[in-house]
């Protein structure tokens, strides 16, 4: 089995959107960073499963890419709102919560 | 009553206990009028005749029952049963301790219980015209009632519990019923002044019943006189349970030197006075002591001893009663002491240990002092007033039924033969069995004084009432108005009672009498005196002699006598209208006005208990009570307050200040500045925040790592 290169391919994936989740101020690209992590776990958890020959790892997965899916709907809609206040989609910006 | 038990003969003593149904449920005896005395005063304004009716059908009832107990009673006597009868109930239960209540009938009772009937039932029919119209005519019913039931209930109790319970209801009455016309204060006080002077032998009472529940063990009145006869009660508990009950006797009977407020509850309504303090209630410490009479015979040490403290109360009560009874000018006031001197005897008679002299005194009394009181009711009723010397006399010819039966209550109490009085006084003369003189022998103690104060008594006792008939009926008429004589419903009870006082005496004849079937003599004792039961001591029974009767009587009539030289010749030889002598010996001798003048005032009694211990308690003991109060009890009070205020401020400033305050503050300044701090990580800004979260996340991966 490949196994470690699918791993591996899942650890770049997920460096990949940390450094976007962190780094981009683009609301719509964070929201992509984070589907990118989570694309990284589904790889692992479909890798896992398919190394130790079952099904539950792809069903897992098909859980995670729901979830990912209402996840994007919900933080797709904040940013239209947020433009729509503030003309801008900025996160920096978005300090409301600041103590 | 359901589940009574019937005391088994042996619990009553040897003898068989009596049955028969108007004996076992001789509670029904006291429960008419108790019930007839709530109808009143719930409904008894709706009745045509405001209640009366109602109280009159309930002593009715309980009169008639009475009359059936008392028969059914003799004719088990006479079959051979002389037993208490004992019914009783668990009243209550406290530590184990199961108090009973009931009924105990033996001829104590019955006798009780007939005496009181009669002359209730003849007091309420004479009250129906003597309170008409009245504004409290259904209230003086409704206590009327209440009064008997209390009685009755007293004079049948098994247990001196209950027996309390009748003593203090009758001496509730008694107030309640010498304040009816309490708008003047005069009556208010008077039936105060009977209350409070009640309360202090109560008290005797109340002790007394306590220690003979700690000395006997129990409350049961047999149980109380068998552990006096038996000496299973020391001998000094017994002395202070009897001195204590002594005192009882003393307030509720009138005896020296609490009988003060007999003569002052003559305020009440002259009903009240014929029923309460004449024939029943003041009798009630009578009978208490016959009903105790093992305890106060132990106690007393009665047999075979010449003095003793209930003998000497008794003897010195009847000369105080019939000295006072002379300078009286109201009819009632002269009656009143003629009855605390006559319950003197009674009480003088159980000291002596004549017990059935005394009853059968206490019998005949009920009876022909009833019928002088109702009497005296009765002029009063014409001439509107009580004062015999400003608004009486010549009232022999204006009423003729009042003056007739007064003359025979008069005759009764003096003691002359054949009248009821004559027999009972003559046995407690010879009960004394002092005289070996007079061949007065065989009695329980040589009680010589006794004799003596009996002898005197009789003669006063003569003398006064001469006055009395006197000032009330002979001469001219003094008052306004023409009197005329009272209505049916007052002459009818007068002739009832004054029949009585006539016979009563024939139930007793002495032992040895020639003159009657030796089956006619001493009925009274044989069915009254409780013979060979436990609970009563055996006393000896005093020969009677005719040199003693034959003395006595001749002694009445040296008091009549010198009464009659005085009124009837000397007085009324100055004018028809006078009342005493111009040249009396009070005008002439310093000794008869010193005498006078101590007797108008009572002995100084009054004076001592209003002046010096009243004044007493009223000036100085007050003044140091309040000086005290002030000066002790405030100051402690004070000082405890000023410490206290100290002992606040070190608290408030060192404890709650410091320490308290200063956790609460340093926890509130702790948590600010933390906040300060921490504030500032909150920025606001997702992804600082998530850069935190995944920093620790791989701080905590790598700790994962490394730590497996």
């Amino acid at each position: 089995m490949y196994l470690n290169e699918m791993l591996l391919l899942g650890a770049v994936l997920f460096c990949i959107g940390v450094y976007g989740v962190l780094a981009r101020r683009n609301g719509v690209l964070v929201l992509m960073s984070i589907e990118l992590i989570l694309n990284a776990v589904n790889i692992n958890l479909v890798a896992f499963g398919a190394f130790h020959d079952t099904v539950q790892g792809q069903i897992f997965a098909l859980f995670v890419i729901t979830v990912a899916a209402a996840e994007v709907g919900i933080g797709l809609a904040i940013v239209l709102l947020l433009y729509r206040n503030r003309r801008s989609i900025d996160l920096d910006q978005v300090d409301l919560m600041k103590g | 009553m359901l589940n009574a038990n019937i005391a088994a003969a042996e619990t009553a003593g040897k003898a068989v206990a009596a049955s028969g149904w108007f004996l076992e449920n001789a509670w029904l005896i006291w429960l008419f009028p108790a019930v007839s005395f709530l109808l009143i005063l719930l409904f008894g304004k709706r009745f045509p005749r405001g209640g009366s009716e109602i109280g009159i059908a309930a002593v009715g009832a309980s009169f008639v029952f009475s009359l059936l107990t008392a028969i059914q009673w003799i004719s088990e006597v006479e079959g051979g049963a002389g037993g208490a009868l004992t019914q009783s109930i668990t009243w209550l239960t406290n530590d184990g301790q199961a108090i009973g209540a009931g009924i105990m009938i033996d001829g104590l009772a019955v006798m009780m219980i007939f005496v009181v009937t009669v002359v209730s039932l003849l007091v309420h029919i004479y009250s129906t015209d003597y309170v008409a119209g009245d504004r409290r005519y259904t209230h003086f019913f409704a206590f009327l009632s209440l009064f008997t039931a209390s009685m009755l209930f007293f004079v049948t109790a098994s247990t001196t519990l209950q027996m309390l319970v009748g003593w203090e209801l009758v001496g509730v009455c008694s107030f309640v019923l010498i304040g009816h016309w309490w708008e003047e204060k005069d009556n208010s006080d008077a039936a105060l002044k009977a209350f409070f002077t009640n309360r202090v032998g109560d008290m005797g009472l109340i002790i007394g019943v306590s220690i003979l529940f700690f000395g006997a063990g129990t409350f049961s009145v047999i149980g109380v006189n068998e552990a006096a006869i038996t000496g299973s009660m020391s001998h000094t508990v017994t002395l202070a349970a009897a001195l204590c009950l002594t005192a009882a006797v003393i307030s509720k009977s009138g005896q020296f030197f609490l009988h003060t407020w007999l003569p002052d509850a003559m305020a009440g309504p002259t009903p009240v006075s014929a029923l309460i303090h004449a024939a029943t209630m003041v009798v009630a410490g009578i009978f208490m002591v016959a009903r105790l009479y093992g305890v106060f015979f132990e106690g007393f040490s009665i047999g075979g001893s010449s003095i003793n403290t209930l003998a000497l109360i008794g003897g010195l009560t009847t000369l105080v009663g019939a000295t006072l009874a002379f300078v009286q000018n109201d009819i009632k006031r002269v009656l009143a002491y003629s009855t605390v001197s006559q319950l003197g005897y009674m009480v003088l008679a159980l000291g002596v240990g004549a017990w059935t002299a005394a009853l059968f005194h206490l019998f005949t009394h009920a009876f022909f002092k009833a019928c002088l009181f109702l009497g005296s009711g009765s002029v009063s009723h014409a001439v509107h007033s009580f004062d015999m010397k400003k608004d009486m006399g010549g009232l022999r010819k204006a009423m003729p039924h009042t003056y007739r039966t007064f003359m025979i209550g008069t005759v009764a109490l003096a003691g002359l033969p054949i009248m009821s009085g004559f027999w009972s006084k003559d046995e407690i003369l010879v009960g004394t069995g002092g005289w070996g003189l007079f061949g007065g022998t065989g009695g329980n103690g040589a009680y010589t004084v006794m004799l003596a104060m009996g002898m005197v008594t009789a003669a006063l006792t003569g003398a006064y009432m001469t006055r009395v008939v006197y000032l009330t009926f002979f001469g001219e008429f003094r008052g306004h108005g023409t009197p005329h004589e009272s209505g049916p419903r007052i002459t009818v009870p007068l002739w009832i009672l004054g029949g009585l006082a006539i016979v009563a005496g024939f139930i007793n004849f002495p032992a040895g009498f020639q003159l009657v079937p030796a089956s006619w003599e001493e009925k009274f004792l044989h069915w009254v005196e409780p013979v060979g039961v436990s609970y009563f001591p055996t006393i000896k029974h005093a020969t009677p002699s005719w040199t003693l009767a034959i003395v006595s009587v001749i002694v009445a009539l040296i008091g009549i006598g010198a009464a009659y030289y005085y009124y009837f010749v000397r007085v009324r030889a100055v004018s028809p209208v006078a009342t005493e002598l111009p040249d009396g010996p009070t005008s002439r001798s310093a000794v008869a006005r010193l005498g006078h003048r101590i007797l108008v005032n009572k002995y100084y009694l009054d004076w001592l208990y209003t002046t010096v211990i009243v004044g007493f308690v009223k000036g100085p003991l007050a003044k140091a009570a309040y000086w005290t109060n002030q000066n002790v009890i405030d100051r402690v009070v004070n000082e405890a307050g000023t410490r206290s205020v100290q002992a606040g401020n070190i608290v408030y400033h060192k404890v709650d200040q410091l320490v308290v305050d200063g956790i609460v503050n340093a926890t509130g300044k702790i948590s600010d500045s933390s906040g300060e701090e921490l504030r500032r990580i909150q920025t606001g800004k997702v992804q600082q925040y998530a850069a935190i979260m995944f920093a620790a996340a791989t701080i905590l991966a790598g700790i994962f790592i490394i730590v497996i």
